[in-house]
Order: C-alpha cells, then sequence, then structure tokens
C-alpha cells in the first residue's frame, strides 16, 4: 500500500488526461487529508476525481437545505462518513429511551437520504461504524439494549440490512479495517484531539483503498479471475518430488493446515463467481493427481475453469488462458509462491495484479484478506455457474477445430436464445451485465439495478435481454440492448453490449435482427448507434459499420464519440445460426 | 542526542513530507516561513516526526509549538 505522502506526490503530476469521477465526500469530522488520499488512490486506479468537499460538520444542512452544495453538485458518488465519535458524544446526550433507539435515528437519515429524488441518481458510499468499547458496562454491554457497543452493533448491522433493500446504497466497511489492522492503527487520539481527525495518517491510505475499491468497482473494474501456482502455493512441496504422500495439505503432515484453508477461501471465490485457473509447470497427469486422489484437497478439478500444467513458461500459459476467457489483464490475479516467477509475470503482462506472497505459507490469508482484490458492486446467483461455463467454452474450442466452415460448426451447436424485456427475474443480471462489460459495449454506460427497474417501468424504451443455450450447455444472460426515441421516426441505441464469452457466434446478427423487428412494430423507420471509445472498447470500434449502419456527419459538439444510422426500410434479415425459443414464462414483456 | 542531529533528521522529514529540496530549519523557523507547511501538512509533520524518532507526542505539545525550537525540545525532552 502507498503512503499518504506518496499519494500526495502523485497529485502533483499531470492527471488531467484520466476519466474523471465526480464524487462528494461529507463527513461529521475533519476530512481534508482523507479527500487528498482519495484523490490520490483513484488517480492510482486510473481516473480522477472532481471532489466536492462539504464544509466540516455539515452533514444534515448538506443533506437537507434544498439550497446546499452538495445538492446543486450533481455527484456520481455521495461518500457519507459518520464517525462513532460523533455518534458516541449524542449517545452520551441522550436519555435511555433515546439512547435504546440511537441505531433507528441514524439509520432513518441514512434511509431518507438515499430516497431523496434530488440524491437518485448519485450512489451512496456510506461508511459504517468501527466500534469504541467505552467499557461503561464491560462485558455486560451485550445484554444492554442502550449501551454504545449494543447501538454501534446493532446500526451496523442495520446498515446492511438498508443497502440489500437500496439499490444505490453501498457500505464502506471501515469496521473491517479496524477489525484487521486494530483500533490503535486506525485512530491517533492526540492527533483526533488537536485536528478533529479520526482516521490517523496511516490508515488513510487504506481508508481512501476501500472507497475507491467501491467506486472502481462500480465503474466496471472487478477482478474476475484468479489464477494459481500449484507447488507450494495451493498445497506443501512438490507434487513431482514429493508424491502424493508427501505434499502437505490437511491436518496430517507439517504445515497442510495453511494450505487446507487456503484452498477453503478459493473454493469460497470460486462458489462466489470468480473463474478460478491453473498455471503450473508440471507434467499434466502429475499435476491433477491430488485433485483426484488426495484426501484431503479441497477444490477437486470441477472448481478449475482452465488447467494449464506443462513446461511452457508461466507467460505463455496465463496468455493461453486469457485467451479462453476473453477478459482483460487488468481483471486477473495471479498467485505464486515464486518470486521469480512473479516478477516474470508482472514484467510480460500489463495489467495484471501479482500480489507479492509472503514466504511462510501460513501468512498467505491474512495478507491476502488485507488486499481486498476482489471487490464487486453486484452478486447474482447465475455467478456461480460462470466455472462450468467456460470448461465448456473450452470444449467448443476443441470441437470448432474439427469443422471446415464456421457457419457448419455455428449450426452444429444448435443454439437458442431467449428474448425478454427487463424483468424482475433478470434485473441483476441485467445491471452486472452492464458494470461488468467493458469490451463489446457500445457506450459503457454503466447502470444500477435501480436504474434497470426505471428502465423497464419506462413504456417508451425498448429494453431487451438475451440469453443463448446451445448442446453444450446455457450461457444465461449474455446480452442487453437499451434504445429510446429520438423523435417520432428514429430510435437511438442507448446501450447494446455482449458477454465476450459468445463472441464469434453470430449474436450481433440475430441481435440486431430482433432489434428491427421491434423498431419496426413500434413504427420507426431508423435506428441510430452511437460508439464512445474507452481504453478498452476497440473490439467494436466499427460494429456499426460491418452491420451496414452508415456514418453520419460528424457532430462538432460531439468530438470522440462516432454515430451511424440504418434506415430500416431496405433491411433484411442478417443471417445467423441462433433459434428464437419461447421463454419459460418467468421473462416475458 | 545532539540538536544538530535532530535538525539534521528534521530538514530530511520536513522537505520530504512538505516536497521541498531542501530546508533549513532553526529554532526560530515557523510555519510563517514555509509556504508548504499548513495546518494539514502539520500533522503529517508531526506523525512523519514521531515515527523517526519512535515517540509520541501530546495533543497539548501538537498544538502549542510556536517554532521549530519548541518542537525540538519536545523531542529532546522524550
Amino acid at each position: 500500500m502507498q503512503t499518504f505522502n506518496e499519494l500526495k506526490k502523485v497529485l502533483k503530476r499531470d492527471n488531467s488526461a484520466l476519466p474523471t469521477a465526480r464524487v462528494a465526500l461529507v463527513g461529521d469530522t475533519a476530512t481534508q487529508l482523507l479527500a487528498t488520499a482519495l484523490r490520490g488512490m483513484a488517480v492510482q486506479r486510473g481516473f480522477q476525481l472532481e471532489l466536492f468537499e462539504a464544509e466540516y460538520a455539515q452533514v444534515e444542512r448538506q443533506f437537507l437545505d434544498p439550497a446546499s452544495e452538495l445538492r446543486a453538485f450533481g455527484a456520481d458518488y455521495i461518500v457519507l462518513f459518520q464517525s462513532t465519535h460523533k455518534l458516541a458524544e449524542h449517545h452520551s446526550l441522550l436519555d435511555a429511551d433515546r439512547q435504546a433507539v440511537l441505531a433507528d435515528d441514524r439509520l432513518a437519515f441514512v434511509q431518507s437520504v438515499c430516497n431523496d429524488e434530488a440524491f437518485s441518481r448519485s450512489k451512496m458510499i456510506c461508511f459504517n461504524y468501527p466500534e469504541i468499547d467505552d467499557s461503561v458496562f464491560g462485558n455486560y454491554a451485550n445484554r444492554i439494549a442502550t449501551s454504545l457497543t449494543y447501538q454501534v452493533r446493532r446500526l451496523n448491522m442495520m446498515l446492511m440490512e438498508l443497502s440489500q433493500a437500496q439499490s444505490n446504497l453501498f457500505i464502506c466497511d471501515l469496521a473491517a479495517l479496524q477489525n484487521k489492522f486494530g483500533r490503535d492503527w486506525l485512530f491517533a487520539p492526540n492527533v483526533y484531539v488537536s485536528t478533529e481527525m479520526v482516521v490517523s495518517i496511516d490508515a488513510l491510505p487504506y481508508v481512501a483503498a476501500r472507497v475507491v475499491d467501491i467506486i472502481s468497482a462500480l465503474r466496471g473494474q472487478v477482478k474476475k479471475c484468479l489464477i494459481l501456482d500449484l507447488d507450494n502455493t495451493l498445497w506443501g512441496g512438490v507434487i513431482g518430488d514429493d508424491g502424493l504422500e508427501g505434499i502437505q495439505l490437511g491436518h496430517g503432515l507439517g504445515i497442510g493446515k495453511a494450505f487446507s484453508e487456503f484452498q477453503q477461501w478459493v473454493k469460497k471465490l470460486r462458489q462466489r463467481g470468480i473463474i478460478i485457473c491453473v498455471a503450473s509447470k508440471n507434467d499434466e497427469a502429475t499435476a491433477k493427481e491430488p485433485f483426484l486422489h488426495h484426501p484431503d484437497m479441497v477444490l477437486s478439478l470441477d472448481d478449475i475453469a482452465v488447467f494449464q500444467a506443462n513446461w511452457d513458461t508461466k507467460v505463455d500459459n496465463i496468455r493461453t488462458i486469457q485467451h479462453i476467457l476473453n477478459i482483460g489483464f487488468d481483471s486477473m490475479v495471479f498467485l505464486d509462491d515464486n518470486p521469480f516467477e512473479r516478477a516474470i509475470v508482472r514484467e510480460h503482462i500489463e495489467g495484471i495484479t501479482v500480489p507479492e506472497l509472503p514466504d511462510d505459507p501460513a501468512l498467505y490469508l491474512e495478507y491476502l484478506y488485507s488486499l481486498n482484490l476482489f471487490e464487486t458492486a453486484s452478486y447474482s446467483v447465475a455467478d456461480k455457474d460462470r466455472t462450468r461455463q467456460y470448461q465448456v467454452e473450452a470444449q467448443r474450442v476443441q470441437l470448432a477445430r474439427t469443422f471446415d466452415s464456421e457457419q457448419a460448426f455455428l449450426h452444429s451447436l444448435n443454439m437458442r436464445s431467449v428474448i425478454t424485456g427487463f424483468t424482475a427475474f433478470n434485473t441483476p443480471r441485467v445491471a452486472q451485465l452492464t458494470q461488468r462489460s467493458n469490451q463489446f459495449n457500445l457506450r459503457t454506460i454503466r447502470y444500477t439495478e435501480a436504474d434497470i427497474a426505471a428502465l423497464a417501468a419506462d413504456a417508451s424504451v425498448i429494453d431487451l435481454a438475451f440469453t443463448l443455450e446451445d448442446r453444450f450447455g446455457d450461457n444465461g444472460l449474455i446480452a442487453v440492448v437499451v434504445m429510446r426515441p429520438l423523435d417520432g421516426d428514429t430510435l437511438f441505441i442507448d446501450s447494446w453490449l455482449m458477454s465476450c464469452r459468445v463472441l464469434r457466434r453470430g449474436v450481433e446478427n440475430f441481435v440486431l435482427n430482433t432489434m428491427v423487428e421491434r423498431a419496426r412494430a413500434a413504427g420507426y423507420q431508423r435506428l441510430i448507434g452511437e460508439y464512445i471509445p474507452t481504453p478498452k472498447n476497440r473490439m467494436v470500434e466499427h460494429h456499426y459499420e460491418s452491420l451496414g449502419f452508415q456514418l453520419m456527419p460528424a457532430d462538432a459538439a460531439a468530438a470522440v464519440s462516432v454515430r451511424y444510422e440504418l434506415s430500416l426500410d431496405d433491411y433484411s434479415p442478417k443471417p445467423c445460426e441462433i433459434e428464437a425459443a419461447s421463454s419459460d414464462g418467468n421473462g416475458a414483456q | 542526542m545532539e540538536r544538530e542531529t535532530i535538525y539534521n533528521k528534521l530538514n530530511e522529514i520536513f522537505a520530504d513530507v512538505l516536497d521541498l529540496d531542501e530546508v533549513q530549519l532553526t529554532d526560530d523557523t515557523t510555519a510563517d516561513d514555509i509556504e508548504e507547511w499548513d495546518s494539514l501538512s502539520h500533522i503529517q509533520l508531526v506523525v512523519a516526526v514521531e515515527k523517526a524518532f519512535g515517540i509520541k507526542f501530546t495533543a497539548l505539545e501538537i498544538m502549542r509549538w510556536k517554532n521549530v525550537g519548541a518542537m525540538v525540545d519536545s523531542i529532546l525532552s522524550k
């Protein structure tokens, strides 16, 4: 982690070319240094903050006063940092009846802010409350509903529950940071008393990172894949030398427990939807032996999406994995106990994250916990099936090699797609796809679940969601289109994005056929599409041209984006090997 | 520790924290003499000095120093 001083120096560079996020920081203690740390940390992650920092201790006024600067600012993200210190001070002024509902009072405020129409397009990032054990009741505080400890814990729990119901609310887990590093690290009393700062200088970069983790995830920067070395990373010892009985794993031999618990963590990531892959210098059969036959292995071959065990370099194997998964290197994490391998991978693969694992495997987990690598801004149950889908993709790659023509191969897949609008059923996945898709994404507009629900409710919007199933399995929801009327004749393609898992299958043709059909049915004459370039979406730079759209004369005001139009009169359906299947009834509009 | 040794260390710390090429502190130097030394960087300086000397200042010391000489007196008293 960078030091505060390093973050400060980052800001002296010229960062003006970086994309911008508008962030408001509102706190009830002194937040100037946190603001600096936030700005520096954002630059580290590739964007700059246009920051509005509210005057100190103006939380209520900024949120409630109709004429406040915060309301006028129009933030993309509002960071709300209310401290346990102020909560404790407030607590001390209340009678017992009010103390018992302190958490409810605070929660009601956060809830009212989340529901305020003025902030409806802002994401709210709300700090939770690290505990202060004031020892007024000692351990007995656990039984006393009016105690500070009781109210703080209740409030943290209620914030979690509120964030489940409130799709624009994200909790920044300051309490987790204190759990990890300790109260005496997070908080410096001498600095607090002289300055009103409740976060120590040492802790500032970590707190800033926690906030920027959330913003980055909401901007679509997330880790999707974990690539693992095997020997001395996943088990102790070298399988090729020590053999099945000699490696350390489980509670029997050596420090096997460390590796078992590490594997349990990896398994949980897999269950959450992180793609787990293996890159190991080993014979494949030897490398797979523990997965098949060791009684204490937690991970099985079913957990691994792509298994690369051979004598090629790690760099080559990671590139192969990238080719199969079709995701950016910057969404990959590589774990290897060998500092030499780590250095080579870091040097040759730009963007990949390669943590400096400690020498002692006993320390792996606590170190990895501290990095918060796998922040996410969405989660859907479909995530769990992702490993299976990538395993299937590897099979498809095999099958494709046996066909002479691409068309014959695509035909053999028996592809079927269910087309629906946005529904309560698919909203989480649709929102997630808008947040995670970077490459096949024409305008890279990110939508939350609340946004998607609003689109679904808007009768003037044509919203389309596509699934894709083939003989190998179900890919789930893979493409999303949003079209808005520009005038009586014209629909503007607000969003068109697709999961890269289903590239080169003719989905684009199928989707366009559907779009045209729906547009015609609603009486429109033409479609206008727009390409907004990002560092990641070069893949679709010529998307509209290749589908027969005509380039429109450049608008002087829109220097970066390019628009294309398609007349519906003379459109004839594009060839494709995908059949429209009827929905199961859940999704039909 | 000699005052001079402390000053050498402090010059380095101030230069690093305030991002200056060189700093020459004396007993009489105050925040008014160095543009980059404001109330925010003051806290950074305090914490950096605490770390460098392995000491903790009291809250009152942090608020009350009139000049660098007073800070050095505090360091010497630990």
